[in-house]
C-alpha cells in the first residue's frame, strides 16, 4: 500500500529580510520588491520529514499542497526539486487572506478530502509571516483527525504514528493512529538541497490548480473571525549607548566599569 | 458577538498552584471586566488537585472556579485540557475566552477556537474592548517587525497571551467566589497518547528564572566559546542561552534557544555575544530589563534594542570584561 503523504507549504516574506526593509502600506506589510519570497522555513522542514518517510517506506506518494495567490513559480516549485511527487496550488483571489486562518482551513480540509485516503498531513509548526501556529491544528479538528504538534522526528508504523515532540528541556515521545496530523519544527534538522537532477524534473512538472468553485468551497458562507484594525511597525523605546574604548579590550573593561557603575552588575 | 456572560480564563496550573501564566491572565481578565458590566470572570482549572488552586484564582478575582480533578491530569495531554475547557465553556457561555501561549497552551487553545467555530487570537501582548463590546487583540507579527491589532467578530473571542506581558494582579483574600467541580470523560478524549519522555535539563539555573542570562549566537563560532560564556554565568549567578542559529549548529541543546520558537526571559540583565538580534530572537528577552550586546557590526540590529553596546570581536571584548569583573566584584 503506498503511503499517501500531504504536505501544505505556504510562500512568505523572506524572514531574514532585515527588519529596516519591512514597511507597510495599505495595512499590509510590505518589503522592497526585489526581495524574492520563500518558502516558509517550518514548511520545508515538513518536506523534508515527509521525503525521510518515503525512504524509510520505500512506498509513497508525496503531494504539496499550497493555498494563496499570486504564486512565485520558481519559489513554490522547490518542494518537487527537494523530491516531492506533485504540486497542488489552492489559487483563489478568495483565499488571499492574511489575518484569518478560518478560509485557509477551510481550503487545506477540502483539498485533502478531494485527494482522498491521505495517510498523514506534514506541516510546518507555524508560518513565519502571521506566527499563527494552528491551521495545521485546525485542518486535524476540520477532519477530525488526531494532531502530533512541534515535532522532530516522525516515523509510521503500519497504521500507527510515532513522533518525537520538543519540549523546553527534552522531549516527549507520542504516538497516534493514522490518518493523523503532524506539525514539524526546525530540530527535524536541515533540510535536504534539491540536486541538478531534482530540479531539472521540477521544471517539467506543472502544478495542478484548484480554484475555490474546484473545491465547492462557499468562501462567502464562511464566518470570518477576526477583522484588522491597524498594522505598524514596533516602536523601541531604548536610547543605547555605546561604549568605546582605544582598542576592543579596552571597551570591554569600560563595558564592565559601566554596568557597575549603574549597579546592573 | 454574544452578549454577557463575561470570561472564562483556561487556567493552568503548576503544582498545586495556577501557572504564572493563568495570573497574568486572570488580571487581564478583571481589566476587560471594567468594560463589561455586569459580567463575570470564572477560571477553569484541570490538574491532579485543584482545590488550593482554585482559591487562588478566587483570591485573584475570578467569581467562579470550574474544576476538574484526576491523578492524569498531573501532567495533563492537550486534549485532557480542550475537553475539560469545552465542558466550561458549555457551562460559563463566555463572550471571550482568555488562555496563554504556553507550551500546553499552544496545543490547548487553537483546538479549542477551531472547536467553538472561531479562530485563535495569537501570542497577544494587550487585549482591549472597543465600542462594540469586541474584543481587540494585539500581537506581534512577522517574528515582531511589526504589530497588529484585531477585532474578534465571531460569536465567541479566544485569545492566547503571551508570557510576561501583562503584570499578574496581587491576591485579595476577601474576594468570594463559587467553585464547580465538572465531570468529563478525560481517557476518551486523549488520541495523542505519550508513550516516552526524555528529560534534558541544563545544571545549575533554570532559563526562564535566571536573574541574568548570557547568550550566545553565529558569531561565536562554534561549541567551544560557549564554555566561556558559561564561566560568565558563573560569575554573575546566571544561566547560558542561545540564539536559534547556535542551536541549530549544534554547539548547544536547543533547550538554551532563546525568542519566538524558543524560551521566553525577563532577567535583569541579558547580554546577547555574536548574536545579530533578529527579531525572531528579540521576541524572547525583549523584556528583559538591560539588554547588553557584544557584536562586531556596529550596525548590527541588536544595537536597537541593547541598552549598552559595544561594537568589537567578542573574541577581544569577552575576556577584559571578565577579567575587569572579577577585579570589581573581588
Ligand atoms: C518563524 C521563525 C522563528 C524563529 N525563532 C527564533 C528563536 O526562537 N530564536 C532565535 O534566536 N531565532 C529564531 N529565528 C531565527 C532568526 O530569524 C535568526 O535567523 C537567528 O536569530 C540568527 O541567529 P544569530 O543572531 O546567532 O545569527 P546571525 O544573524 O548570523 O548573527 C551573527 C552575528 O554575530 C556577529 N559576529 C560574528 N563574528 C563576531 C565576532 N567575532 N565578534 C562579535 N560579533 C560577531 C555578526 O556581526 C552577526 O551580527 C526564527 C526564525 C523564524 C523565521
Amino acid at each position: 500500500m503506498t503511503l499517501k503523504i500531504v504536505v501544505t507549504a505556504k510562500q512568505v516574506i523572506d524572514p531574514e529580510t532585515p527588519t529596516s526593509a519591512f514597511g507597510i502600506d495599505s495595512n499590509a506589510v510590505t518589503v522592497p520588491s526585489n526581495q524574492s519570497p520563500v518558502i516558509n522555513g517550518f514548511d520545508e522542514q515538513a518536506i523534508e520529514a515527509a521525503l525521510r518517510l518515503k525512504e524509510a517506506s520505500g512506498d509513497a506518494h508525496i503531494t504539496v499542497v499550497s493555498v494563496g495567490s499570486g504564486f512565485a513559480l520558481d519559489v513554490i516549485k522547490k518542494p518537487l526539486a527537494m523530491g516531492a511527487d506533485e504540486l497542488i496550488l489552492l489559487d483563489d483571489p478568495a483565499f488571499d487572506n492574511a489575518i484569518d486562518p478560518t478560509v485557509t482551513v477551510a481550503a487545506l480540509a477540502a483539498a485533502i478530502r478531494k485527494i482522498g485516503d491521505v495517510d498523514v498531513v506534514l506541516a510546518g509548526r507555524q508560518a513565519s509571516d502571521w506566527d499563527n501556529a494552528q491551521v495545521p491544528i485546525g485542518v486535524a479538528e476540520a477532519l477530525g483527525w488526531p494532531v502530533a504538534t512541534v515535532a522532530k522526528k516522525v516515523d509510521i508504523n503500519g497504521t500507527t504514528l510515532r513522533v518525537e515532540r520538543v519540549l523546553p528541556d527534552g522531549h516527549e515521545v507520542v504516538e497516534a493512529d493514522l490518518p493523523a496530523v503532524v506539525t514539524v519544527s526546525n530540530e527535524l534538522g536541515t533540510p535536504r538541497y534539491p540536486n541538478m537532477r531534482g530540479i531539472m524534473a521540477a521544471r517539467r512538472v506543472q502544478p495542478t490548480v484548484w480554484s475555490a468553485a474546484d473545491l465547492d468551497l462557499a468562501i462567502g458562507s464562511l464566518s470570518p473571525a477576526f477583522e484588522l484594525v491597524s498594522l505598524s511597525k514596533p516602536q523601541s523605546g531604548v536610547e543605547t549607548e555605546m561604549i568605546t574604548g582605544d582598542d576592543d579590550e579596552d571597551a570591554g573593561r569600560k563595558l564592565a566599569q559601566r554596568l557597575r557603575d549603574e549597579r546592573i552588575i | 458577538m454574544a452578549d454577557g456572560n463575561g470570561i472564562l480564563v483556561i487556567g493552568e496550573m503548576a503544582g498545586n498552584e495556577p501557572a504564572s501564566t493563568t495570573l497574568e491572565a486572570l488580571a487581564a481578565g478583571l481589566s476587560l471586566l471594567a468594560s463589561l458590566p455586569g459580567e463575570k470572570l470564572s477560571v477553569v482549572l484541570a490538574g491532579a488537585s485543584t482545590a488550593a488552586a482554585a482559591q487562588v484564582a478566587i483570591a485573584h478575582g475570578a467569581q467562579t472556579a470550574y474544576t476538574i480533578e484526576d491523578a492524569s491530569l498531573a501532567d495533563p495531554a492537550p486534549e485532557a485540557v480542550v475537553a475539560a475547557a469545552q465542558e466550561a465553556v458549555r457551562q460559563a457561555s463566555p463572550r471571550i475566552v482568555l488562555g496563554s501561549k504556553t507550551i500546553l497552551g499552544r496545543d490547548v487553545l487553537p483546538r479549542l477556537a477551531f472547536r467553538l467555530g472561531t479562530a485563535l487570537a495569537q501570542d497577544c501582548t494587550a487585549v482591549a474592548i472597543d465600542d462594540a463590546k469586541r474584543l481587540l487583540a494585539t500581537r506581534p507579527v512577522y517574528g515582531g517587525n511589526a504589530v497588529a491589532t484585531v477585532a474578534c467578530v465571531s460569536d465567541i473571542a479566544v485569545a492566547a497571551l503571551r508570557a510576561k506581558s501583562i503584570d499578574a494582579g496581587e491576591p485579595d483574600s476577601s474576594r468570594t467566589g463559587e467553585v464547580v467541580a465538572l465531570s468529563v470523560d478525560l481517557a476518551s478524549a486523549v488520541r495523542v497518547r505519550p508513550v516516552d519522555r526524555v528529560e534534558q535539563t541544563a545544571e545549575g539555573i533554570r532559563l526562564e528564572d535566571a536573574r541574568v542570562v548570557i547568550s550566545g549566537g553565529r558569531g561565536l563560532g562554534g561549541p567551544e566559546p560557549f564554555k566561556e560564556l558559561g564561566k560568565l554565568a558563573a560569575l554573575l549567578g546566571g544561566a547560558v542561552g542561545a540564539s536559534r542559529a547556535a542551536c541549530d549548529a549544534g554547539w548547544v541543546p536547543s533547550s538554551y534557544q532563546v525568542g519566538l520558537t524558543g524560551k521566553t526571559v525577563t532577567p535583569e540583565l541579558y547580554i546577547a555575544v555574536g548574536i545579530s538580534g533578529a527579531s525572531q530572537h528579540m521576541a524572547g528577552c525583549s523584556n528583559s530589563r538591560t539588554i547588553v550586546a557584544i557584536n562586531k557590526d556596529a550596525g548590527a540590529n541588536i544595537f536597537k534594542d541593547a541598552r549598552f553596546g559595544v561594537a568589537g570581536d567578542w573574541q577581544k571584548v569577552l575576556p577584559a570584561f571578565m577579567e575587569q569583573l572579577q577585579e570589581l566584584l573581588g
